[in-house]
């Protein structure tokens, strides 16, 4: 187990279990990682990358629940960014560009690149076409930062819809994404 | 929005989540399907009559214990499956260890057996029937299985519908077992087998359609 391992398990640990500023640093250094992973394997689709590294985030923020904590993060990880690189390449028929294997999942948490770039695909143009219940708490839990129950009151909504609004709306995200590419 | 406004977003107001809760929901979904496929197998086909006496029937158990080896072997597969990153592991083995189990016994059956028995000991009084009726008992839990996988992430789809289906038919199978009256190993190996393949193809289709993210 590398270092990277050890420190991203603990993040995400803390962010399973409702630390959100160790929840924030996760996904930070994620990214990093992913970005570098991304860049050295997509070399011929390079304004691609940016878009991904989105990608992937939202992907493992959905499917945070799947984290059994006796498994390598790592392992986890890869396997979801691989699933939906695959996807993209698949429906693109772009196989060809990938630029080296994606077999070295050790590779991973090994580089780490912090500068984001643009990404040509802006999810806040998505986040606009989802439905009011969807994006109304999203717009206010997650980027205003009010809590569940000023949400609830503010747009009249209970807090069980205001959660199940932002839980639906980011899973909603993620098929935009999907659909789109 | 670029990415560090998105790390901020999904952070931002982030709940604990409760990682036992999908295999919570996968086990009340199979104990849910088992309950109505057994049922299903009670009112529609009626436990068999000799059920009572059968318990003293070393291959009554030895039919019981072969369906049970093989849902559980597949239980485990789609817990596995469902999950990013996870091994199967030994859990090939033990998928692929009932059956040999079962062939080797129908072997031993069918080597000291009078050769005018071997059609009866393989085809049974049930044999045209049996793998159909096995893969619609299962149909309760081929949904709640499916219906637990889907709120997971499976990557290999088509591994995992297979999985899917192959635990809902080796599950109902177990189901069935308290009607079907057959007890020849022969017959087991291959009708039940079949019975349980059914699900598992069904499930290797539908497993890329139903189980995207």
């Amino acid at each position: 187990m590398g270092l990277g391992e050890v420190r991203l398990r603990g993040l995400l640990l803390g962010g399973l279990a409702g630390d959100s500023s160790a929840y924030h640093t996760f996904l930070k250094e994620l990214s990093g990682h992913l970005r570098a992973f991304l860049r050295k394997r997509l070399v011929n689709l390079p304004e691609e990358v940016e878009d991904l590294v989105q990608e992937l985030l939202l992907a493992v923020h959905n499917q945070r629940h799947t984290y059994d904590p006796g498994q390598p993060i790592t392992a986890w990880i890869y396997t979801i960014a691989r699933y939906k690189l695959i996807d993209l390449l698949r429906w693109r028929s772009h196989k060809e560009l990938l630029n080296d294997p994606l077999d070295e999942e050790d590779d991973l948490l090994a580089t780490s690149d912090g500068e984001a770039a643009e990404a040509r695909r802006d999810l806040a143009k998505l986040l606009a076409d989802l439905p009011d219940r969807q994006r109304l708490p999203i717009i206010h839990v997650k980027i205003e930062g009010l809590s569940v129950a000023e949400t609830a009151r503010l747009i009249g909504m209970s807090q069980s819809a205001v959660k199940v609004g932002v839980h639906r709306g980011l899973t909603a995200l993620a098929a935009k994404i999907r659909s789109e590419s | 929005m670029n990415t560090d406004e998105l790390v901020s977003l999904l952070a931002t107001g982030s709940e604990a989540v409760d990682t036992r809760l999908p295999m919570r929901r996968y086990l009340i979904a199979v104990v849910a399907g088992t309950a109505v496929a057994t049922l299903l197998t009670a009112e529609w086909l009626g436990f068999r009559p000799t059920l009572v006496r059968d318990l003293s029937v070393p291959m009554f158990w030895a039919k019981e214990a072969f369906c049970a080896a093989l849902g559980a072997a597949g239980l485990v597969a789609v817990a596995r499956l469902a999950r990013p990153g996870s091994r199967l592991g030994w859990v090939r083995a033990a998928v692929a260890a009932p059956v040999i189990a079962m062939w080797l016994l129908a072997a031993v059956a069918l080597f000291v057996a009078n050769p005018q028995n071997h059609a009866e000991l393989i085809f049974g009084q049930t044999a045209s029937v049996c793998p159909f009726i096995i893969a619609l008992i299962s149909t309760p839990l081929f949904v709640g299985i499916f219906g637990a996988m889907r709120g997971l992430a499976p990557t290999r789809l088509r591994l995992a519908g297979a999985a899917g289906g192959f635990a809902a038919g080796s599950v109902g199978a177990l189901a069935y077992s308290l009607h079907c009256p057959e007890l020849a190993a022969p017959f087991l190996g291959i009708w039940y087998v079949l019975g349980i393949l059914i699900p598992t193809a069904f499930g290797a289709w539908a497993g890329p359609r139903l189980l995207h993210w």
